[in-house]
Order: structure tokens, then sequence, then C-alpha cells
């Protein structure tokens, strides 16, 4: 390319820009959310620093921490009890900090499939998945799948046979929950890192199934 | 922790009630029958902190399991399908008879 600006494209008609973030208009609770930041800071109760961290340490976490404690309980009975009687503690041995809101791990077995939805807002394991997904978070989602959870399903690709129970998990309050998906067939030999490769983010919140080491 | 109301196992409905501002029982569940699957154990009541009024006392949460066919008349799944949904205290009471529910 001889040119560095490299397109062709007359100039004087400019693209239409995206809006920047402060062209769309605060809602009230965005403000609060503003002034009540600004003003803890001001007390002294945290410093922008901390609290720039906090937000940083949330943004930074994502599926790979849920998909190593899945993994782990594939490969070990033992940790796989301690995960469903205390999924924080449990995740806490594998150095994964996964906050102080009780999270709760549902099984999947041959006879039932759990998903996960909060119908009121958007709870989510955040420190154990990472922020949600948009659709997680959209109305559809979150009225269809608790009114018509195999339809929803098979439209994310999960075919569930009618002699599996689909249990749905409305997270509304306290608890926030994370699907433990069953091992999928063909998996023997593989490593536990290369098993938690076959954990994805929405096989933990029950809309799909794991991959098989053979996709 | 008090004793909690309703054992695991308890067949409880959810109050038929409507009242204004921030509810935590989903408005689909009121008036529907379930039962006890699990007690949670005892929290703040997040109907009255949402207005930054606490006064220390604790109520009971439970989950409470549905089948699917008893919350939407036309459910298209199987019938052995389910939803399990925290619910406070405040918000169950004890199975009634059809005439009164």
């Amino acid at each position: 390319m001889s040119d560095s600006h490299g397109h062709s494209h007359p100039h004087g008609q400019p693209h239409p820009f995206q809006p920047d973030i402060e062209d769309t208009p605060l809602t009230h609770h965005q403000l609060l959310e503003l002034a009540v930041g600004e003003l803890l800071m001001e007390k002294g109760i945290f410093t922008g620093n901390e609290f720039r961290r906090t937000l940083e340490d949330i943004d930074s976490r994502n599926p790979a921490d849920g998909a190593k404690v899945v993994a782990r309980a594939w490969v070990d009975p033992d940790f796989k009890t301690r995960l469903l009687a205390d999924t924080i503690a449990a995740a806490a041995e594998l150095g994964v900090d996964a906050g102080t809101i009780p999270i709760m791990t549902v099984e999947n077995t041959p006879n039932v499939h759990n998903v996960i939805v909060c119908t009121l807002c958007s709870c989510y394991p955040r420190l154990l998945l990472g922020l949600p997904p948009d659709w997680y978070k959209s109305r559809a989602y979150r009225s269809r799948v608790v009114r018509e959870p195999r339809t929803v399903l098979a439209e994310f690709g999960a075919e569930i046979p009618d002699s599996v129970e689909v249990r749905v998990h409305d997270s509304t309050a306290e608890l926030r929950y994370m699907v433990l998906p069953m091992r999928p067939e063909g998996t023997d030999g593989l490593s536990e890192e290369d098993l938690a490769k076959l954990v994805s983010r929405d096989c933990m919140v029950g809309v799909t199934l794991p991959d098989s080491p053979s996709k | 922790m008090s004793e909690p109301r309703f054992p695991v196992g308890a067949a409880v409905q959810i109050r038929r009630a409507w009242p204004p501002g921030h509810v935590r029982a989903p408005w689909y569940l009121r008036g529907c029958r379930g039962s006890v699957c699990h007690i949670v154990g005892e929290f703040g009541n997040p109907e009255e902190m949402a207005y930054g009024r606490y006064d220390g006392t604790k109520l009971m949460l439970y989950r409470v399991r549905f089948r699917q066919s008893d919350v939407w008349p036309d459910y298209a799944g199987t019938p052995q399908d389910t939803l399990e949904v925290e619910v406070y205290d405040n918000w169950l009471e004890p199975e009634q008879a059809e005439a009164t529910a």
C-alpha cells in the first residue's frame, strides 16, 4: 500500500459516528451511582485507586476460573463433594477467589439438567464466570427460559431428552448458581487442563453442554 | 438460627399479593404452590433494606421447588420439569385448599 491512509472513499462525506458514551443521557440510577461513589471518596472511605482496582479485578474475571473448578470436580470425586457443599471454599483450594456471596453449584446428572436465570435482574456468579453475557440480561432470555426452557435450550443447541428433568433455577435472592455439567464421553485419557478447555461459560450457565473432545 | 417456619418438604404457596416497590417474589409465581426443597438461612429483608431501613431483624430464606405444570397451565415441556426459586419467609404461606386460593 503506497498510502498509509489506506482506504479509497472520497473525503468530505464523514462516516456516521458511533455516539460517545456521554451522548446517551445518564439515567437516575447512573447519576446516583456516580454521586455516591464520589461522596465515599471525598469522605475517605476508599480512594479512587482502590475503587479502580476493584473494578479492574471484577472485569478481569472470566469463565476459565469456573472451568478449572469443574475440571477438578470431574477428576476428583472428593473435591466434587466439597464443591457441592461449599463452592467458595472449594474454589479457594484451587486459588480461585470466588468472593463472599454464597454460590450454589447444581450438578447435572443423567436425570436432571440444570439451567440458571435471574428473572428479577441479572444475578450471576461473576467472580467465577466473569461478567454475564448480554443475552443473560435480556428480557427475552429472562422471561422465556422460565416459561419454555426446552425451547430456549434447543435454540442454544442443547436438545434435552424428554426422559431428563429440566430444572430452572431463578436466582432471586442471596445465592448465585453455577451448573456443574456432566463430563463428556470419550474424555477418559484427558488431563485436567485439557478437560477444562471443554468447559465453556454457557455450559456453566446450563444453556448448553460441554463439547466432546472430537469437536 | 431460629427455627424455620417450614421444614424441607413442606407444601407452601406464594402469597397472592401485589405490593408496590422493591419486591423479591417474582410476579409469575404469585399464588403458585410448591414445596420447600432447601432452607438457605436467615438474611436481612431486602425489601426493607432497599429503602435504607434495617432494624437487624432476620428473615428466613427458603428454596422452593415448583412443578412447571403447576406454574404454567399450558406448559409445553415434560411433566417432571421443575423450577427452583429462593423465596423469603414473608412471601410464603401454608398451602391452602383450592377454594381459598
